[in-house]
């Protein structure tokens, strides 16, 4: 079946509400169904697991940690991803420490959902892309799909996964379809790599809504004897290091592409991984494609230049290709 | 009878537990931070006294009490306090996440407030999984100001929740007396923007906080949602110990407050109901010992190995920690 991101995000929720009655969803105005995600659940499970919250988003986030510690598993729906900021007392002290400090004795099984909406003109507070930050925060598993099979196979493991699972969602991507099985078990392991793109000269590690514009430029340049492979880390937390440097070892030539702001972007972490542990493999310094450090303005004509785009990809796909040290 | 002794041992295991407990940080035998509520036992065990042993609590930075009044074991918290692998944590909280989960404990932060929507939602979680369990969340006059605070109160109300948030008012947050930092003149007061039912007591008499906390238990039980208690309590001692003098200077304060000290009135109270002098002596003999048996068992204990500083992140080890050698 051709189902979109955000039917897949929706058929994720409904299976999983169904297989296990401790998942339930919260989140503000979920019930309404503002982005389609939710369509059905209601009707089939009733206003207590699909409950609509109050704009308390420090109170209601904490509280799917309350009610994970008791055995619940919540899917918390934060609306856009900068609407988690009044609750990153709860996120970060609460969410990402409770099981640690208290030596194991607390499991937190919950998910939060957070869309990113850049490239829509709706100014610096709602475009954040602010995945790099949790990565910095031990205790946060991360996952950030490029695609509607990733996002339904990887939001269900998410589900059923004993750890806090932050899900990125790329608004960039919510038209795209994709041929989905109807098997009810159809995961994504976390901590998985997905090669996209075989390739041999190239290696191009990419973020979330950044795969599709790696996979358009590396048809662009294959026009000209370019062969490049896309890697797609898939979760951040855990990473999988050893799909990327195997790549990197064959290729020797790397670009990082990642929709976030490059200064401590996940692009630079993965470089930086990428230079301590594969220097000797590498034929050219690792490029970041990354969103300039400035906030994210109204006006379209200056947002839109700021994000990855295919053609900055292609100027450094070409930069690593033909750089020479001699 | 039984109650008030049962209580009065739980009270003088915190106040013994946390004297002893300064001593050994004195002596450098305990590493860290450290909060004590001395002054404050009637208020946390007649909170803990309403519960049931299924019952959860969310607790405090400022909470050794808070297990030992929900009749946690006491090795395992001294252990903890001094930094060893037995200790209830592992050795990786400490002084201000001295929880024992085995008791219904679900955290003591110490991030002021930050404890209070983890109550709300534990209690989401026994009213959605149709049992009939409380949680008791314990919080400060300083905790009131939080907007952690005032978003858990509406969302306890509006989901009827059952739950019980129960305020020491030990006067200060850190240095700032509440008179000076809270809008209002009782931390109940606050309940009424929520249409909550509140209650204030007398923080250092052990039935009154019991009755009225039992009564706030009981509403929350029978599915009609959650009250504040307000306990009226005080703090003897300064935030923290190691802290040096920070509290303005309290001038007959503390004095009127040490007259009316808790465990001295329970005392009284029980001699006065008939109670007898022998069974309380007995009581702080054997509380003696059970204290200075966990100082014991933490001194023996091993302090955790460095590998365990990577337990606990997550449920399993993950692969990113794998290249990790210690510089030491």
């Amino acid at each position: 079946m051709r189902v979109s991101f955000i039917e897949a995000i929706r058929q994720a929720q409904y299976e999983e509400l169904k297989r296990d009655d401790r998942v339930f969803l919260m989140g503000e105005d979920i019930v309404s169904n503002v982005f389609g995600t939710t369509t059905g659940l209601l009707e089939a499970f009733g206003a207590a697991r699909i409950r609509d919250t109050p704009i308390s988003e420090e109170g209601f986030v904490g509280a799917a940690a309350g009610a994970s510690m008791v055995g619940m598993r919540p899917i918390v729906d934060l609306t856009i991803a900068p609407f988690v900021y009044p609750a990153m007392d709860q996120v970060c002290s609460i969410i990402a420490k409770s099981s640690y400090i208290y030596g194991g004795q607390a499991k937190l099984p919950l998910v939060l959902r957070m869309c990113m909406f850049y490239g829509n003109a709706n100014a610096a507070q709602h475009s954040d892309r602010p995945y790099p930050m949790f990565m910095g925060m031990p205790g946060l598993k991360i996952i950030v799909p490029s695609c509607p099979s990733d996002m339904k196979g990887l939001l269900k493991s998410a589900i059923r996964d004993d750890d806090p699972v932050l899900s990125f969602e790329d608004g960039t991507l919510w038209s795209q379809k994709d041929e989905i099985t109807d098997d009810e078990d159809h995961l994504v392991p976390l901590g998985v790599a997905d090669v996209k793109r075989q390739g041999t000269d190239v290696t191009i590690v990419a973020i979330g809504g950044a795969v599709p514009l790696a996979i358009k430029a590396a048809k662009a340049v294959a026009a000209d004897g370019v062969s490049v492979e896309v890697v797609d880390p898939r979760t951040l937390v855990p990473l999988d290091c050893e799909t990327i440097l195997a790549s990197v070892r064959k290729t020797g030539r790397v670009i990082t592409v990642d929709p976030a702001h490059e200064a401590c972007s996940v692009a630079s972490e993965i470089s930086a991984m990428i230079a301590e542990r594969a220097f000797p493999f590498l034929e050219a310094p690792i490029l970041r494609v990354a969103t300039p450090n400035t906030h994210i303005p109204f006006c379209p004509s200056i947002e839109k230049v700021l994000f990855p785009t295919v053609e900055r990809i292609v100027t450094a796909i070409n930069t690593v290709k033909n750089y020479s040290s001699q | 009878m039984d109650i008030l002794y049962e209580s009065y041992l739980r009270m003088v295991r915190i106040r013994f537990f946390e004297t002893r407990a300064e001593q050994c940080h004195a002596k450098g035998e305990i590493p860290g931070a450290l909060h004590t509520a001395t002054g404050q036992e009637a208020a946390v065990v007649g909170a803990c006294m309403a519960l049931r042993t299924d019952d959860y609590m969310v607790g405090t930075h400022r909470s050794h009490g808070h297990p030992i009044g929900k009749n946690a074991e006491l090795k395992p918290l001294m252990a903890e306090l001094f930094a060893r692998e037995t200790g209830v944590c592992g050795g990786k909280g400490g002084s201000m996440h001295l929880s024992d989960f085995s008791v219904g404990s679900l955290g003591e932060s110490s991030i002021v407030g930050s404890g209070i929507p983890v109550a709300v939602g534990a209690a989401l979680g026994s009213q959605m999984a149709g049992n009939d369990k409380v949680t008791l969340c314990f919080f400060g006059d300083g905790a009131s100001n939080e907007g952690a605070f005032h978003e858990s109160m509406n969302l306890a109300s509006i989901w009827t929740l059952p739950v019980v948030f129960f305020c020491e008012n030990n006067a200060y947050a850190v240095s700032t007396p509440a008179a000076q930092a809270v809008s209002v003149e009782n931390i109940a007061d606050r309940a009424a923007a929520y249409s909550m039912p509140s209650e204030i007591v007398d923080g250092q008499d052990l039935e009154a906080v019991l009755a009225a906390t039992e009564r706030a238990v009981s509403r929350a039980r029978s599915g009609n949602g959650p009250t504040l208690v307000e306990a009226k309590t005080y703090r003897y001692a300064e935030h923290a110990v190691n802290m040096g003098r920070i509290l303005v200077d309290r001038g007959e304060e503390l004095e009127q407050w040490l007259a009316r000290d808790p465990i001295d009135l329970l005392r009284r109270k029980i001699l006065e109901s008939g109670g007898s002098e022998q069974a309380l002596l007995e009581i702080e003999e054997q509380v003696s010992a059970e204290v200075e048996a966990a100082i014991e068992f933490a001194r023996a204990s091993e302090f955790p190995e460095v590998a365990s500083a990577f337990d606990d992140v997550f449920s399993h080890r993950i692969e990113s920690f794998r290249d990790f050698v210690p510089s030491v």
